[in-house]
C-alpha cells in the first residue's frame, strides 16, 4: 500500500498574497497617520477609527469641527484630519457650544473621556444636553485614567481595582459608578443617546451605527447627541493585553450595557437593556435545549 | 496736565444717556463682538442683560451660561472660528474662570474679559495672571462711563493685534452709573487677519487646521513644541510691555505729592487734586490706564521729585506694589485708601468721597510719608 501525494500548485507564503493588507494599512481617510501612541490593546484608536469613517461616509468631513479634552487620546488631535480646538480637562462641551453657535451649519463632536467628561465636567454635558446644543459628545469609557497610569473614575465600576482602590471600588467608601449615558437621556435636549463598544468585530459595527445615528440627528438639527463608547485598557486594568475584550465584557460591560438608551424621544434605561439581554439569553438558552432535546429523540 | 492717551473719540453728536453696563455692550457689539457668553453676578448682572437684550438683533449670540467655566468655555469656543467674542463677571466669578484665561492665553485667543469688580481688590487677580503659568492679560482700568466705552472698543482691538486676552477692570460705579454718551464705532486700524481660526472646511485635505495651547500643531504643519510655545507667549509679553502703556498725569513735575490710582477712583483723586493745585498745593496725579503693562517710567518721572507718592486705592493695596517697582526707592510710598465696602459688600463704600479722600492726600501732603491719616469711615450697616 502506498500513499499517493497529489502534487498541486504551491502556495507562496514567504510574503502576503497580492491584494492583501496589513490590519493597520486600514487607516481612515481622515487620519494623517496610522501611528499612534496608544498602548497595545487600547480600545480609544478603533473608536476613532469609526467614528471618523462615519464621517467620511456622510459627507460631511469639510464642514466639521473637532474639540478635543485631555485624556490618552487627545495626542490624536495632531493627526485627525478634522479642524480641531483643544480644551481644557472637562470643558469641551461648552467650547463645542461657542464653536456651534458661531458656525451653525457645520458638525461639531467633542471627543472625551471618561475622566475628562464624568469626573472633572459632568455639569458641562449635563447642561449642554440640557440645552439642547446641537453637538456630539463623544465619551471613550474604559472606567479609569489611562493617562494617570490607572486610577479610579466615577464611571470605575464596584470591586474594579485601580491604583487608588487597591481593594477594588467599595461602594460604602468610594460611592458607586455613574452611568451618564442614563443621566443624559433624560434631559429634554438630548434627542439621540447610545452606548457602543468596540470588544469584537459585531460591537464595533453596531458602534458605527450609533455614530451615523448621532451625527444624522446634529444634521438634522433635532438636539444634543451622546455616543458612548467602551473601550479597552489594559494598562489601566493591570491585565494581559489579550484579555482587554472578554475582561471588558464581563466587567464594564455588565455595568454600562451596550445598546440605544434614547431614539426618538423613547429612552431605555440600562437597567432595561440588561433586562432585555438577560431575557435574550435565556431565550437562547432555552432554544439551544430544545434543538438539543429535539435532536435525542 | 498731560495725557499720553491717544485714541480718537467720535463725534459727540449721537450722545445718549445710558448705564455703564449699556454703554459697554453697545461699545462691544459696534467693535464686532458677536458671541457673548456670562453667569449673573453683581455687579456685572447688568452687563450680561444688555448683551442678551442686544446681541441677537445684531446677529449674534448671548449665553447665559450655567456657570463662569461654561461661560469662558463658550467664549473659548466661538474665538476659535474667529469671532470677537467676550465673557465677564466680577472678580468672584473670574476667579473660577482663571484655568482657561491661563490657557486661552497660550492658545493665543483674543478673549475680551469684563470685570464689574466689587472692590480694587482683584488688582492683582488682574494683573499677575490669576491662573497657572507665565502669562499676563493686558488691563484696562477706565475711569468713567464714556471711558468705558472707548476701551471697551480698544480692548477688541488690542486682542486681535496681539491674540491676547484683554480684561476691562470697571466696578459697581461703571456698571450701574448713567452718564450721555456716544458710542459710535472707532477705527483703531488694520488688525491681523485670522489665518488661524476654524471653519470645518479644511476636514479630510490634509490641511486641517488646529487651535491648541499646547503648542503642539497638526501632523506636517510646523509647530513650535511646547518649550519654545511658552518661551515664544513670553517674548509677545515683553513687546507688548514696550508698546501698550497707557497712562494719564497731572500737574507731576513740581509735585511734591503724588496720589496713584486707577478706574473709578482716579477720577475723584484727579478732581482733588485739581481743587488743590488751584488752592496753590504742589501735588499731582498718575493714572494708569493700562494696569499690565504698567506705566513703570511714569511712575518714576513722576517720582523724580516728589517728598511723597501716595496710592489711593479701593483694597487693603495691591496696586502701590507696582508703584514701589516703578519709583524705585526715589521717594517713598504709603497706601492711603482701604477697603471700604456698602452694606451689601458688592457696591461702593464712604471712602469714595472728595472730601474724604481731600484730607487724606492733605494729609500725607503736609505731614509726610509717616503721616496719621484720619480713620477710615466705616459703613456700620450690618
Amino acid at each position: 500500500m502506498s500513499t499517493h501525494i497529489p502534487v498541486g500548485p504551491v502556495l507562496d507564503t514567504t510574503g502576503p498574497p497580492d491584494g492583501a493588507r496589513k490590519v493597520g494599512d486600514l487607516k481612515p481617510d481622515l487620519l494623517l497617520t496610522q501611528e499612534h501612541h496608544m498602548c497595545p490593546g487600547c480600545g480609544e484608536p478603533l473608536t476613532i477609527r469609526v467614528f471618523l469613517e462615519a464621517i467620511q461616509e456622510l459627507g460631511v468631513a469639510q464642514k466639521t469641527v473637532a474639540v478635543c479634552g485631555i485624556g490618552c487620546y487627545t495626542s490624536f488631535s495632531g493627526t485627525l484630519d478634522v479642524d480641531l480646538v483643544q480644551a481644557l480637562h472637562g470643558r469641551a462641551p461648552s467650547v463645542a457650544t461657542g464653536v456651534k453657535r458661531m458656525l451653525p451649519d457645520s458638525v461639531v463632536f467633542t471627543l472625551q473621556g471618561d475622566g475628562d467628561m464624568v469626573n472633572e465636567g459632568l455639569q458641562e454635558v449635563l447642561h449642554t444636553a440640557a440645552r439642547g446644543e446641537r453637538v456630539t459628545c463623544i465619551l471613550l469609557n474604559n472606567g479609569v485614567f489611562g493617562e494617570t497610569g490607572g486610577h479610579m473614575t466615577a464611571t470605575s465600576v464596584l470591586g474594579q481595582r485601580t491604583k487608588n482602590t487597591l481593594d477594588g471600588r467599595d461602594a460604602q467608601y468610594h460611592g458607586y459608578p455613574i452611568l451618564i449615558g442614563d443621566l443624559i437621556a433624560q434631559l429634554q435636549g438630548a434627542v439621540y443617546v447610545a452606548r457602543g463598544s468596540v470588544h469584537n468585530a459585531g460591537a464595533i459595527a453596531r458602534t458605527k451605527k450609533m455614530f451615523r445615528r448621532a451625527f444624522e440627528a446634529q444634521i438634522r438639527g433635532e438636539g444634543f447627541t451622546f455616543v458612548e463608547v467602551l473601550t479597552m485598557c489594559p494598562t489601566g486594568w493591570f491585565i494581559p493585553t489579550a484579555d482587554g475584550p472578554d475582561y471588558m465584557t464581563e466587567t464594564l460591560g455588565e455595568v454600562h450595557i451596550m445598546g440605544e438608551l434614547k431614539v426618538g424621544g423613547v429612552v431605555r434605561s440600562t437597567e432595561e437593556l440588561h433586562t432585555e439581554n438577560v431575557r435574550r439569553a435565556e431565550e437562547a438558552a432555552a432554544a439551544k435545549a430544545r434543538d438539543l432535546a429535539a435532536k435525542h429523540e | 496736565m498731560t495725557t499720553t492717551t491717544e485714541s480718537p473719540r467720535p463725534a459727540a453728536s449721537s450722545r445718549r444717556l445710558m448705564e455703564g453696563a449699556e454703554a459697554i455692550a453697545t461699545a462691544a457689539i459696534a467693535a464686532g463682538c458677536r458671541f457673548f457668553a456670562g453667569y449673573p453676578m453683581t455687579p456685572f448682572t447688568e452687563v450680561l442683560e444688555h448683551f442678551a437684550r442686544l446681541l441677537p438683533d445684531a446677529g449674534g449670540v448671548c449665553i447665559n451660561a450655567e456657570s463662569e467655566l461654561e461661560a469662558v468655555g463658550m467664549a473659548w469656543g466661538a474665538l476659535a472660528t474667529g469671532a470677537r467674542a467676550a465673557t465677564g463677571s466680577t472678580g468672584q466669578g473670574l476667579s473660577l474662570m482663571q484655568e482657561s484665561f491661563a490657557e486661552i492665553t497660550l492658545a493665543e485667543l483674543p478673549l475680551v474679559v469684563f470685570n464689574m469688580a466689587r472692590s480694587q481688590g482683584d488688582y492683582f487677580q488682574a494683573t499677575r495672571g490669576g491662573g497657572h503659568g507665565d502669562y499676563r492679560h493686558i488691563v484696562l482700568a477706565p475711569m468713567d462711563i464714556a471711558e468705558a466705552a472707548e476701551l471697551t472698543q480698544l480692548a477688541f482691538h488690542l486682542a486681535d493685534m496681539w491674540r491676547h486676552p484683554v480684561l476691562v477692570y470697571g466696578d459697581y460705579l461703571t456698571a450701574h452709573m448713567q452718564e450721555a454718551v456716544s458710542v459710535e464705532r472707532i477705527e483703531f486700524g488694520e488688525v491681523p487677519a485670522k489665518h488661524w481660526a476654524l471653519d470645518g472646511t479644511l476636514g479630510g485635505t490634509g490641511r486641517s487646521g488646529i487651535v491648541s495651547p499646547l503648542g503642539f500643531g497638526k501632523l506636517g504643519q510646523p509647530a513650535p513644541g511646547i518649550e519654545r510655545h511658552l518661551r515664544n507667549i513670553v517674548a509677545k509679553q515683553r513687546e507688548i510691555e514696550r508698546r501698550e502703556v497707557r497712562v494719564e498725569s497731572g500737574w507731576v513735575d513740581d509735585a511734591e505729592t503724588v496720589v496713584v490710582a486707577f478706574g473709578t477712583p482716579a477720577k475723584f483723586v484727579r478732581y482733588v487734586v485739581k481743587r488743590l493745585r488751584a488752592e496753590g498745593e504742589k501735588v499731582g496725579y498718575v493714572r494708569p490706564i493700562t494696569l499690565w503693562p504698567f506705566p513703570y517710567d511714569a511712575v518714576a518721572g513722576a517720582a523724580a521729585a516728589a517728598r511723597t507718592v501716595a496710592t489711593f486705592e479701593l483694597c487693603a493695596g495691591q496696586m502701590v506694589d507696582d508703584v514701589r517697582l516703578g519709583v524705585a526707592g526715589r521717594a517713598p510710598v504709603v497706601t492711603i485708601g482701604g477697603i471700604s465696602t456698602d452694606g451689601s459688600g458688592f457696591g461702593v463704600g464712604p471712602l469714595l468721597d472728595a472730601e474724604i479722600i481731600r484730607e487724606r492726600v492733605l494729609a500725607v501732603h503736609r505731614g509726610g510719608p509717616d503721616a496719621d491719616l484720619p480713620p477710615l469711615p466705616l459703613n456700620d450697616r450690618a
